[in-house]
């Protein structure tokens, strides 16, 4: 069962290092899954280079939800937008290290779907992040 | 009710026997605990020879053909109408629709029933706790024809309250449609007595029996309702098909659904000649196979006695609750065992329903997570979602037993 919810996802959905709101803030943006309820917001600071100098997230969900937005939330400071388009499922699956079912996956992905679409707008999502 | 296993006279073991599914594991060594009934049952090897036999010995078209599989064919998919009919209580096998399920009964009975009886201005009744499916038809007839929809709220314990339901059928309703029993507070509704105080104000009846007909005796004429409606797979039988019982003198009224095929008795250029009952509703080449796996999982039930499969169920949900209460942070919603059908939803402590559903799962234990399709029901109590763990004739006392020691390790886990 180990397997399933490993360690660090249940200590990063107990202890989010990255839980908090930016204000002012140059971008933020919510969303929620709507099978379940979950909802996510992530605030970003860039800088004039376009690289993200600050982040957090707020919101409510399972323990994979929140443990995937506080560690792609961690992992982007640092990087420019456009290297924010780049992400996708997979960065998310190896972040957490553990595999996922269809409906599980959407949980986890929630996260980079409000970055993406805080970023890029809805209409650039691609069709995996259409939860 | 004697809530005691030992006054049980099904022979569970017997019946596990029937189910083949059950043996199988999850994960190496961990074997299947399905709790998700309420969601859908599993088939019994005689439902699923039965379509398997269709296919391989009689497979035709029904009713319009000569030849000898054709003939077959047609004999066995109407006589599981014949059964479904028996099964419910109804007069007549004409009183019985093939449908895909309970959604699209009710949406028929939106579109077909609804546009010709209702106009803007007229009201249903519905309950808070409807499915989806028997809110959402009559929504759409709303923003269509201008009628307005009023809701029977719900007691603390997640009963129906019976002082609503009066005072909102002082508004006259048209019609009133609601469920037998709930699929997420498991409470099993007065339908006789609604269904009376209904037509003294003048409505028309539609009965939800989506979860009721696959747990408890059900007979349509003892109610007195005018439509039920209900589906194969939560009743040990195939998806994807589903009933629509009515009145004969409603359903006789009633424009047709889809037109086509089967729907007709001749076709010209100008027009054509509606079927008779229940041909009518039936355009297209129907669910055939399904439909004779239904007739068999309606025999599986009736052999058991559908009083003996209550009384046990509702054994184990006594149980299931008394065990449940024991476990700090539980909460279950909807009434005391008496009162409600094999079905148990629950919080646990601020552990999201995902995390509980998903760890009980890597122990084999198959419940449900989210709001069943009852939003509005959750909403009422003010939570999201639960965590649902549903019965069904096949479930033992240790299977409970299992579930609650998956309970204290996800609390270990999340604790
Ligand atoms: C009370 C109730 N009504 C209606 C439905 C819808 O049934 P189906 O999905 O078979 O149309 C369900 C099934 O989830 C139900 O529990």
């Amino acid at each position: 069962m180990d397997d399933f919810y490993r360690e660090l996802i249940i200590d990063r959905y107990k202890n989010p290092q990255m839980r908090g709101e930016l204000d002012p803030h140059d971008y933020s943006y919510e969303d929620d899954n709507p099978l379940c309820g979950d909802e996510i917001r992530i605030d970003l600071r860039v800088d004039d280079d376009s690289r993200i100098t600050e982040a957090a997230f707020t919101g409510k969900g399972c323990a994979i939800s929140l443990a995937s937005a506080d560690l792609l939330v961690e992992s982007i400071v640092g990087k420019t937008l456009d290297e924010i388009k780049t992400l996708s499922k997979d960065d998310i699956i190896e972040m957490l290290g553990i595999e996922l079912g269809p409906v599980r996956l959407k949980c986890a992905l929630l996260s980079l779907k409000v970055l993406k679409a805080g970023v890029y707008g809805l209409d650039e999502l691609e069709e995996e992040l259409m939860i | 009710m004697d809530l005691s296993f030992e006054s049980t006279t099904l022979d569970i073991p017997a019946i596990r026997r029937d189910f083949p599914i059950l043996e199988r594991e999850t994960a190496p060594g961990v074997q299947l605990v399905y709790l998700d009934n309420a969601a859908t049952s599993q088939k019994p090897v005689q439902v699923i020879e039965s379509m398997d036999f269709y296919y391989r010995q009689m497979n035709a078209n029904i009713h319009r053909g000569i030849h000898c599989l054709a003939e077959e064919a047609t004999v066995a998919y109407e006589d599981a109408r014949k059964k479904i009919a028996s099964f419910i209580g109804a007069e007549s096998w004409r009183q019985i629709v093939f449908t895909r399920n309970t959604t699209e009964s009710l949406n028929l009975l939106a579109y077909s029933w609804g546009r010709a009886n209702l106009k803007a201005g007229d009201r249903i009744l519905l309950t808070e706790m409807e499915h989806h499916s028997n809110i959402v038809p009559w929504q759409m007839l709303a923003s269509e024809v201008g009628v307005t929809l009023d809701f029977v709220t719900l007691t603390d314990q997640g009963k129906l309250d019976q002082e609503s339901y009066a005072t909102l059928l002082e508004r006259e309703p048209k019609l009133v449609s609601f469920t037998q029993m709930s699929n997420m507070l498991g409470t099993i509704t007065p339908v006789a007595e609604m269904t009376e105080q209904a037509h003294r104000a003048g409505a028309v009846v539609i009965i939800d029996a989506a979860q009721s007909v696959p747990h408890m005796p059900v007979d349509v004429q003892e109610l007195g309702v005018d439509f039920m409606v209900f589906s194969a797979h939560k009743m040990l039988g195939p998806t994807g098909i589903g009933i629509l019982y009515g009145r004969k003198e409603l359903l006789q009224e009633m424009p047709p659904f889809l037109g086509g095929g089967d729907m007709i008795k001749r076709v010209q250029l100008g027009g054509f000649t509606m079927n008779d009952l229940p041909y009518k509703f039936e355009a297209g080449t129907p669910a055939i196979a399904e439909g004779i796996g239904f007739g068999e999982a309606v025999d599986y039930l009736a052999n058991l006695g559908m009083e003996a499969v209550h009384q046990y169920e509702q054994a184990l949900t006594a149980y299931a609750l008394e065990r449940l209460e024991e476990v700090p942070g539980i909460q279950v919603y909807g009434p005391e065992a008496e009162d409600k059908g094999g079905v148990l939803s629950f919080i646990y402590d601020d552990i999201h329903t995902h995390d509980v559903a998903h760890i009980l799962d890597s122990f084999g234990i198959a419940i449900r997570a989210g709001h069943h399709c009852a939003q509005p029901a959750h909403q009422h109590f003010d939570i999201d979602a639960t965590s649902r763990a549903s019965f069904y004739i096949y479930n033992v006392k240790e299977e409970v037993d299992q579930l609650i020691e998956g309970l204290y390790k996800v609390k270990e886990i999340f604790g």
